[in-house]
């Protein structure tokens, strides 16, 4: 066997039947309106806002190094906004939306320019301050029914479409389309220059520092961009929930917790752990919801045991044992005669 | 005499409390390639880390093109043109080999080198460019990070420690495509453990000891008794 034989590529038969399998599956998802209930259609919108959120944490805590556990200032803001922008601007809840994540950009950067400065735990715990600060400012305005909070009214409801499945349909549709532009961003990111040297960056930050890597700007674009596409996300999860108030919008629980415990579980710092951590933990409040704090108990166990049994997550075991990536973003050597395993 | 592309002058760089370097000055002119040599612990790679604005200095220290970079961080130095090749290789493990090198241009200077120019000068790498860079041997992997800091079409580029924990006969190869390096009239700073290998190459030499520069010197008028002088600091 010579060395002509080898042979180096990016894409592989797993990828490929990824590829395949994902186009198939999301077709199927996007027809679940005709063959799935009521509550299933909602867990699923629900899976696919959190899938999302899980994305945006891995690609800032996982590939940036910006671990950041007050996320839910963004998913509380765009709520909010989502309120604020349909009951006093008039506007339609779609464009609310869009512009939620407007207002989470232009917000993000002096929250960034604020606690960038800021290393490590002191960063995470700048992060939960930030958060505090935005949940009790929005509980200061009354005309968002402050500290009790406020519902949508049913005339912006309908706005979205007068037939409630109608309704409910568009809300899984947007949710679907939410968690699919995330992923597929995501990748496209890290397959780019800047996401070129986002890599280098959490490979070897002196390195890529001297090479003429701007590490501040970098972080800062994913801050923002994360930061933006987070606050959408929290507009539709309260589109869902059609009732907000400052502790449901800015629960560090609800919005960090669980999305780390999904990101830490599958895998932080590959596209694919995300996915399977968000499955895993539905599989485990469905499963275990109606044992009441025993199931918070379960998640920390589980989270517990993974972190020191597997600190690379599910799909680092996986990946470790049978050498797969669905989302083909490294290169590996071919050996002839011995066919593609994964 | 060409114009001076690097000024030092009474260079002190710290690691908290530790003076590392004390009162250096030196000089590097357009196209000329300078060794700095020295013993363990002498300053050398602090000297390379100043430069490079991977320490912070004081200002007015460091100039760079008549520019004071002192006070410049890292990144912003590289784009103007001064790329190292670090001690250590310190490529990106998760990256392949044309990737690492992709991150060198990440600068954007325009100049002779590009991937098709970095190939022709180590064709291996080319062979090997969807690889991951940390399965090359030892000598490949330097070649990349060579490379890399090729691909930002740098004016004056460092070579930390270029030889260090390399084979000798991968150590000629090295060396052996210096000239080709450097005869695109870029100026090098090549800092070298291997006193005649330093000394074949450079046109001028400093010693370092103990972070004060203890000669300086053409490399082909430099006794062999001067250097083990200010080498070792023995009488």
């Amino acid at each position: 066997m010579t060395l002509q034989d080898y042979h180096v590529t990016r894409s592989s038969n797993a990828a490929r039947t990824a590829a395949i399998l994902g186009a198939l599956i999301l077709i199927a998802l996007v027809a679940a309106p005709w063959w799935a209930g009521r509550a299933d259609m909602r867990l699923m919108g629900e899976i696919f806002l959190y899938l999302a959120l899980a994305s945006l944490w891995n690609l800032m805590a996982g590939y940036a190094g910006l671990v950041s556990v007050g996320q839910q200032a963004f998913v509380g803001f765009g709520g909010y906004m989502l309120f604020a922008l349909t009951m006093f601007a008039g506007l339609h809840p779609i464009a609310a939306i869009g512009l939620a994540g407007v207002f989470g950009a232009l917000v993000s950067v002096p929250v960034a320019v604020l606690i960038f400065r800021l290393r490590g735990a002191y960063f995470a715990i700048g992060t939960w301050v930030i958060a505090e600060v935005f949940r009790l400012g929005f509980a200061q305005i009354s005309s968002l029914g402050g500290g009790s909070g406020s519902s949508l009214p049913v005339a912006i409801v309908k706005s979205l479409a007068s037939k409630r499945a109608m309704r409910e349909s568009l809300s899984y549709w947007l949710a679907l389309g939410a968690a699919v532009t995330v992923i597929t961003a995501v990748y496209l990111f890290l397959r780019s220059r800047k996401g070129l040297a986002l890599t280098a960056i959490r490979d070897n930050e002196l390195a890529a520092r001297s090479l003429g890597i701007d590490i501040w700007r970098t972080k800062f674009t994913v801050y923002v961009v994360t930061s933006a596409l987070t606050a959408m996300i929290g507009a539709l999860i309260f589109l869902q929930k059609l009732r907000i108030s400052p502790d449901a919008a800015f629960s560090v629980n609800d919005w960090t917790a669980f999305v780390i415990f999904i990101v830490v579980i599958g895998g932080i710092g590959t596209i694919e752990g995300p996915i399977v951590g968000t499955l895993v933990f539905f599989a485990l409040r469905e499963t275990l919801a109606d044992l009441g704090t025993i199931y918070l108990i379960v998640l920390g166990v589980v989270a517990i045991v993974i972190m020191l049994k597997a600190p690379k997550g599910i799909w680092g075991l996986i990946r470790a044992r049978f050498d797969l990536q669905l989302f083909p973003l490294g290169y590996r050597v071919m050996v002839p005669g011995k066919t593609d395993k994964s | 005499m060409p114009e001076p592309i690097l000024q030092i002058q009474g260079l002190n760089a710290h690691y908290g409390d530790f003076q590392a370097l004390y009162g250096v000055d030196m000089e590097v002119s357009e196209g000329e390639v300078l060794a700095v040599i020295g013993s363990n612990g002498a300053g050398k790679t602090t000297l390379m880390r100043s430069i490079t604005g991977l320490l912070s200095n004081g200002p007015g220290q460091i100039k760079y093109h008549d520019k004071d970079i002192s006070r410049l961080r890292a990144d912003e130095i590289a784009i103007q043109g001064l790329s190292m090749v670090p001690e250590g290789r310190q490529l990106f493990p998760s990256l392949s080999v044309r990737e690492n090198l992709m991150i060198g241009a990440q600068v954007g200077r325009k100049g002779p080198w590009s991937l098709e120019s970095v190939y022709k000068l180590f064709p291996i790498l080319e062979e090997r460019k969807d690889q991951q860079s940390t399965s090359l041997s030892g000598g490949q992997q330097q070649m990349v990070a060579i490379g890399r800091a090729l691909m930002a079409n740098p004016d004056l580029i460092l070579f930390d420690e270029i030889s260090l924990g390399l084979a000798p006969i991968i150590i000629k190869d090295i060396y052996d495509a210096l000239p080709g390096i450097i005869g695109e009239g870029m100026s090098a700073i090549i800092v070298e453990q291997d006193i005649s290998k330093a000394l074949s190459v450079s046109s001028r030499v400093y010693c370092l000891q103990e972070g004060r520069v203890s000669l300086e010197g053409t490399s082909d008028t430099v006794s062999r008794e001067d250097i083990s002088r200010a080498y070792f600091g023995i009488e």
